[in-house]
């Protein structure tokens, strides 16, 4: 089973990268880009019928520190 | 009886023979290496070192992989029984992502790497690695760092500033932290996090000796002069 989870910063963190992009886009004359955030995209391939709760688990352990990161995880195949 | 530290490499860290060697310079007995593979810290140490560098090459996130190695959960271990444990710089990254320091260190603010001499103001001179320092004393040491940024929501910076546990903050906000937050100890006060290295201003030759006066203080406090 595929497994997608996005890593992403926490409304309200300061996102130094998403600013620096969003002034870029700006540079290249993209216009009304409202805001830019940074994340991260982590692909796992895991045994068909893992459970949620491990998969929540994987994330607070270790894909995302909760202290300044969301995540979301999203199956791409289920059995 | 010897001073006994240890100091903990990860494949990555560029410190570490730095932070032995200040340790040595200072009490007298040369640190014990350890490797970030060994599941176990040698028997009745004084103090533990984490040192800077990329420690697994920063993947994921600074201090991650190593805040998950099988010596981390040993370090995690002696903290709680309360061994002195220093984390300088990417130690203190670490020492965030196991949860034996509160926050996490983010990408600098201004997005570059900072590699220069920074002024310090020493917050708490009442810990175990402070105490040769006068309250509220400018003291300077090296920085060289991409996610020094420290971040904590405002409960926590509250408590850490209501607890006196700001251990040291930049007279000069090198890196866009919160409050200017250089240093954090934990509530016992036995762990301290900092993003300045010490261990790189111990001699005169070295341009600046005002690290010195830390590993000073941790050595005779815990050993006694």
């Amino acid at each position: 089973m595929k497994v997608r989870i996005f890593v992403s910063l926490k409304p309200g963190v300061l996102d130094p990268q998403g600013r620096a992009v969003h002034h870029a886009l700006e540079g290249l004359g993209f216009r009304g880009v409202e805001d830019v955030r940074v994340g991260r995209l982590i692909e796992l391939d895991v045994a068909d019928g893992t459970a949620d709760a491990t998969l929540k688990d994987m994330c607070e352990k270790l894909l995302a520190n909760t202290v300044i990161e969301n995540y979301r995880i999203e199956k791409l195949e289920t059995v | 009886m010897a001073f006994r530290a240890a100091v903990v490499t990860f494949p990555g860290s560029n410190c570490d023979r730095d932070l032995a060697d200040a340790l040595e310079k200072v009490s007298g007995a040369p640190a014990i290496r350890v490797w970030h593979g060994d599941a176990e810290l040698p028997e009745r140490l004084d103090f533990i070192g984490l040192p800077g560098g990329f420690s697994y090459g920063d993947y994921l996130r600074c201090g991650a992989m190593a805040a998950r190695s099988p010596i981390v959960r040993a370090v995690v271990e002696a903290a709680n029984k309360g061994v002195p444990v220093l984390g300088v710089c990417n130690g203190f990254q670490v020492l965030t992502e196991s949860g034996l320091l509160p926050g996490a260190l983010m990408r600098n603010a201004q997005l570059t790497f900072v590699c220069r001499t920074v002024p310090l103001e020493v917050e708490n001179s009442q810990s175990l690695f402070t105490a040769g320092y006068e309250q509220g004393e400018t003291i300077h040491l090296p920085v060289a760092h991409h996610d020094g940024n420290y971040f904590a929501d405002e409960a926590t910076l509250d408590r850490l500033e209501g607890e006196g546990r700001v251990a040291f903050r930049y007279g000069e906000n090198c890196n866009g932290s919160q409050r200017a937050i250089a240093g954090v100890l934990n509530a016992q006060g036995n762990v301290l996090g900092m993003m300045p290295h010490p261990e790189r201003a111990i001699e005169p030759e070295m341009g600046n000796s005002d690290g010195r006066v830390l590993f000073e203080s941790a050595v005779e406090g815990l050993v006694g002069v």
